[in-house]
């Protein structure tokens, strides 16, 4: 699925790696609960997770590839393709659908240049990607703010009250 | 964020939310210092741990995580000279759609939830526990993160805290993304770096085989922070706030069509259902009337306007009877909601007007348990699959005629049928919309 000719673990600094000791330095008693903040930690630097990052994050944890992989293709935060830098994700569940994210979701695609019927297909694919590379729109489940519907985490803010009119200034600030 | 937090209503009493509500207040430790932060935690470690676990027991606090489980009983499962580590994880995965209580917490106010952490730690012999933060709370989790450095730093945390010979470090876990993890067994797998399929109780109960298979407690967020004010307070006093089984005040989340939705922090039982929504959240928009409440989270059975419930009550000559009771009479508190069919879980109220779908909304929702059943159970992982097949054909191109009963067999063959209690939470959507609106299935038949 990962298409890179350069692998990630080749642009490991000494820094991404102490950090990752320091990490795994928070779990006395079993290394292997360090699986999740390694590849989140790995997603948030390099963007995605490639095998090269799987078999890395294993061989730090005395595991075998497969123990990360099949955290990688069960927990839909994690992927195995780059995404857009800023990544929209609106939430889709009862109070926000409610309050119109169905349709802020359709415009949050069309002022990103996205086919709002494009399906993302989850298991570690990419949610799907402007043609530029600058955003990615997706759906996904409860956000927790839902007395502030509807709501969207776009990179890291969560964005609250949304309404359809109001998506393409809010896209500009992530331009 | 602090935009849902309006002044308090005067049948709110902010116990957990006393200091977010503060002008100025800021989720630094000298902010909280100046606000009384940490005498709690000095109380106790003066105190035999027997005795705060007495005092939680006394307070009639129940989890606030959706179960409702007394606090007080689950500490006391620990053995504290068992002569093994124990855990404590405070759950902070916030999941359950229509709860926001949590986020609030742990952005606005994390030195509560330490010190009310160190506190239940004290009492249980812990040494070392995790907060699991769901990673859609990014911001969350660094202000927690950093409110632990902090807490160190003052003797808090860390070896003999404040003199006392306690030790205790916390570590903040970020999830990734999955519905499931937020149950307490998935939540130890995911915390143990395995793929997070809730574990079969018996025997995986947390108390006896939790984390690392050692005795750990689980408790949601706004939980623990009671803890501090049991002590603060007083049991007596705190447990007067509420009913009888269900001590203190608990947070009501309130979404979907009312005037004002947000949360309000209420004394258990103070409120009915109906001076929730009318008084409280301002009532329904101009114009529309009620037609249906999920008043516990979204795996809460559905209530339907209009309906009366018959309600066990004293009598005048101290025998119960059945009271005729309304669907806005209703006190929202845990005992009158399971009389009522359904349940108080997470706090989330999902207010719905006459305009809306029924079949959409219970749609909608079969697309989350579709989504989110982590597949380990065949009745789980299909039912909820075909249970969210069949709604979505029937909003497309219409009803069968035997889509009703062919959904509530779906439903009735995974409730009971699995490892964990996901099984029930998506089975009681589908049940509770054909049973109450049945009506608006039938009108779909093509
Ligand atoms: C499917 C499912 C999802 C759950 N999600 C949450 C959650 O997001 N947060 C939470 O605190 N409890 C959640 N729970 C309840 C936990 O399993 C557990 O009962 C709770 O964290 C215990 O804490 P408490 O006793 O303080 O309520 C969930 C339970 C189930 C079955
Ligand atoms: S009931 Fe569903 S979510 Fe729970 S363990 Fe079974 S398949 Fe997984
Ligand atoms: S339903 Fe959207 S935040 Fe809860």
């Amino acid at each position: 699925m990962t298409d890179t000719t350069t692998s990630q673990a080749d642009a490991i600094t000494p820094e991404f790696a102490t950090e990752a000791k320091e990490l795994i330095s928070h779990y006395p008693v079993s290394k292997r609960s360090a699986s999740l903040p390694l590849l989140h930690l790995w997603q948030n630097h390099f963007g995605f997770i490639d095998d090269t990052g799987i078999e890395w994050i294993a061989t730090q944890l005395d595991l075998t590839p497969v123990n990360i992989l099949e955290l990688v293709t069960f927990y839909p935060w994690f992927r195995r393709e780059q995404a857009g830098k800023t990544v929209i994700r609106v939430c889709r569940t009862l109070a926000c659908a409610l309050a119109g994210s169905y349709e802020v979701k359709d415009k949050f695609c069309q002022a990103v240049g996205l086919d709002p019927h494009e399906e993302h297909h989850g298991f570690g694919c990419a949610p799907p990607t402007s043609a530029d590379g600058k955003f990615s729109v997706e759906f996904v489940e409860c956000l927790a703010s839902c007395g502030s519907a509807p709501v969207a985490l776009i990179n890291d803010d969560l964005v609250e009250n949304i309404s359809p009119t109001g998506v393409s200034a809010i896209v500009e600030k992530y331009k | 964020m602090a935009s849902l937090l309006q002044p308090p209503h005067p049948k709110e009493r902010r116990i957990i939310f006393g200091n977010i509500s503060k002008p100025g207040y800021a989720p630094d430790i000298e902010t909280y210092l100046a606000h009384g932060g940490y005498e709690s935690l000095k109380k106790a470690i003066t105190m035999k741990p027997g005795e705060i676990i007495d005092m939680v027991k006394a307070a009639n606090l129940r989890g606030r995580g959706g179960a409702g489980f007394p606090a007080g009983a689950k500490w006391s499962f620990i053995k504290y000279d068992d002569g093994k580590d124990h855990y404590i994880v405070v759950n902070a995965d916030e999941s359950e759609p229509g709860t926001f209580k949590d986020r609030y917490i742990l952005h606005e106010d994390p030195h509560q939830l330490i010190e009310g952490l160190a506190i239940a730690a004290f009492a249980t012999n812990v040494h070392l526990s995790y907060i699991y933060i769901r990673c859609e709370f990014p911001k969350a989790a660094k202000i927690v993160w950093n409110a632990i450095k902090e807490a160190h730093a003052k003797g808090f945390l860390g070896k003999n805290i404040l003199g006392s010979g306690f030790d205790l470090d916390i570590y903040v876990h970020q999830g990734a993304g999955a519905y499931i993890c937020g149950e307490e067994t998935s939540l130890l797998e995911s915390l143990e770096g395995k793929r997070p399929y809730p574990r079969i109780k018996p025997p995986y109960f947390p108390a006896v085989l939790g984390l690392y298979m050692k005795p750990t407690i689980v408790n949601n967020v706004e939980t623990i922070c009671h803890v501090k004010h049991i002590l603060a307070m007083g049991p007596e006093e705190y447990a007067k706030m509420g009913t009888p089984g269900d001590g203190g005040t608990r947070t009501m989340c309130v979404s979907g069509d009312v005037v004002r939705p947000g949360f309000y922090e209420l004394p258990c039982g103070a409120v009915t259902l109906g001076e929730l929504i009318n008084d409280i959240c301002g009532g329904l928009k101009p114009g529309r009337t009620l037609k249906a409440v999920i008043p516990g989270g979204s795996s809460a059975k559905v209530l339907r306007a209009g309906e009366v419930f018959k309600l066990k009550v004293k009598g005048p000559d101290g025998q119960m009877i059945d009271k005729d009771t309304p669907l806005l009479d209703l006190t929202m508190d845990a005992s009158t909601l399971q009389a009522a069919g359904t349940m108080v879980g997470s706090g989330g109220v999902m207010i719905m007007d006459d305009t809306r779908d029924m079949v959409w909304a219970l749609n909608n929702l079969n697309q989350f348990y579709a989504h989110e059943s982590c597949g380990q159970c065949t009745p789980c992982r299909e039912g909820s699959l075909w249970m969210s097949k069949v709604t979505t054909r029937i909003i497309d191109e219409g009803a069968r005629p035997d889509d009703a009963k062919n959904l509530k067999n779906i439903a009735d063959n995974i409730a009971g049928r699995t490892i964990c209690a996901f099984g029930e939470a998506c089975a009681w959507p589908t049940q509770s919309f054909l049973a109450k609106f049945p009506d608006e299935f039938e009108k779909r038949v093509v």
